[in-house]
């Protein structure tokens, strides 16, 4: 009595159809339901998922704010009041730091086409095999720099758009009230432009969190790698996969739902 | 203290796209402390980038500008500090839509000046109600009308406690129904001794309140003088012919 009582329901309803799957003669619910249990159920597979899609989220966060910060950095490179700087007749200093300031313009945009213009998965090898190939480093850090980095393109191109969607007027207010150029791109530019780049920078935000499917090539086990794992065990070509989507679209439409709340509340406070 | 110059410009001419449009063609001026200048002239006479060069918003291509003796077109001048002492106003006010009237006013004396978040309030809370602004102190620029705002983009500027105001085009962006109270708040500052230049299309403003009026045209000072002797008795045909257009 005792061996019956543990077993779970989920169970009992497996062992009622077990003797069909051999058959083949299940209904469609019963094929369903074959599907569920072997992919979701048995031997706690659900576990799986959730752990995959915790390292994703983590993955995709961390990325996220490197890629936020590094491009952040490169869009400020990249802005025209920093190719048509100029420090003439102020002494040697201030002329070689516009001098390194222009050189790291250049190589900002260099990389930005460089990021931009690879695919992200070559990126990911390169930085696995290639730059952290013979040092033992957490298949996690590798995909966060690997995500980060390949975001941060995109990142400096949105918020770049942002700034430059402010209007003059608005420096101008600034350096005339003797705020310096780095405190009012800090206090009234960068505000101003990450309102405005939020649609976009949602879109970014979506797409990193996609990409990082790619680091299961690195075997790094996300949520693709995990729903690939079941795949391999249980040998349904759908299910593991499909159940993989669900949580990706949760964690996607969540997102979407959050920055929804909070452009409605940035629209609110002014304009 | 006999001559005290507050402005000084010499010789100075500003070029775009390369010299290809020369908007400043060699103006000289002295602008002294208290004295309320107004600059008059038609579109295009350069009398909105001679005033945006006295605070360096425009870099001249060359000639000097000179702030209480210091050529502040050096490249070794710390020219924040200098924008300071100028408060300058703008046609399309340049308020700040994310900040809070108050914080708009606060935001450079607790940067700049190092004032504490109370006093910073404190001082600006007085000049909205000097303006007969107060009740909207947090309010947000989108939510006040065009004077309201200009207004408020004075004040802001004189939060800063400068020692001269520039202001180009105030009234231009406005509904005919709010210059006035924007005119009026000018007309306070000017009583008060403020050392003012203005860039203005309002010839009411200027035969009023100015101390002297300068009329340029085509990147050049034509003709200065008091009010009386510009309005009523202008001696160059090119003033006449524009006083005659917009008066």
């Amino acid at each position: 009595m005792n061996a019956v009582e543990t077993i779970s329901i989920f169970e009992k309803w497996w062992l009622e159809i077990e003797p069909m799957v051999q058959a083949n003669t299940l209904n469609f619910w019963q094929f369903l339901y074959k599907e569920i249990y072997l992919n979701v159920i048995k031997d706690d597979r659900w576990l799986q998922y959730l752990k995959g899609m915790g390292v994703t989220l983590q993955v995709s966060l961390y990325a996220i704010l490197v890629g936020l910060m590094l491009g952040t950095l490169l869009a400020i490179l990249r802005l025209p009041q920093i190719q048509t700087m100029s420090a003439k007749g102020r002494g040697f200093f201030p002329n070689l730091g516009v001098f390194l300031v222009k050189c790291l313009s250049k190589l900002a945009g260099g990389y930005i086409n460089i990021m931009r213009g690879t695919p992200l998965l070559l990126q990911v090898l390169i930085i696995n095999f290639g730059i952290f190939g013979s040092i033992r480093i957490d298949k996690v850090i590798v995909g966060v720099i690997a995500c980060g980095l390949n975001s941060a393109a995109y990142v400096a191109e949105i918020v770049r758009g942002g700034i430059m969607s402010v209007e003059k007027g608005q420096t101008e207010a600034g350096r005339s009230l003797g705020l310096s150029g780095v405190r009012t791109m800090f206090f009234i530019i960068l505000p101003q432009a990450a309102k405005s780049a939020l649609p976009a920078m949602c879109n970014e935000f979506i797409s990193l969190i996609k990409e990082t499917s790619i680091l299961s090539y690195i075997a790094l086990t996300e949520l693709t790698k995990a729903g690939d794992y079941i795949r391999s065990r249980t040998y349904s070509a759908f299910t593991p996969y499909i159940v993989s989507g669900l949580l990706y679209l949760i964690v996607v439409l969540s997102l979407t739902w959050v920055i929804g709340k909070l452009e409605r509340r940035l629209r609110n406070s002014d304009h | 203290m006999t001559t005290d110059i507050i402005i000084s410009v010499k010789g100075l001419q500003k070029h775009f796209d390369d010299g290809k449009l020369k908007a400043l063609q060699g103006v000289d001026a002295e602008i002294k402390r208290g004295e309320v200048v107004v600059v008059i002239g038609p579109s295009g006479s350069g009398k909105s980038t001679f005033l945006r060069c006295l605070n360096l918003l425009e870099t001249p291509t060359k000639g000097t500008v000179s702030v209480e003796g210091v050529d502040i077109t050096n490249p070794r001048v710390n020219i924040n500090k200098h924008r300071e002492k100028m408060g300058m106003v703008f046609q399309h006010f340049n308020l700040f839509p994310h900040m809070s009237i108050l914080k708009n006013m606060t935001l450079a004396p607790m940067k700049l000046l190092k004032k504490t978040k109370a006093e910073a309030e404190e001082k600006a809370m007085g000049l909205l109600k000097r303006v007969g602004l107060a009740d909207r102190a947090n309010a947000y620029p989108s939510q006040l009308s065009g004077g309201q705002k200009q207004r408020i983009a004075i004040v802001r500027a004189l939060c800063m406690e400068p020692q001269v105001m520039l202001f180009d085009e105030p009234t231009s962006a406005l509904d005919p129904e709010m210059v006035g109270e924007v005119l009026d708040v000018m007309k306070q500052l000017a009583l008060e001794g403020m050392t003012m230049v203005v860039v203005t299309h309002e010839m009411g403003f200027a035969r009023e309140v100015a101390d002297r009026v300068i009329f340029m045209d085509e990147g050049k000072i034509v003709e200065e003088g008091t009010p009386e002797q510009i309005f009523t008795n202008p001696q160059q045909q090119r003033t006449k012919d524009f006083l005659n257009k917009v008066l």
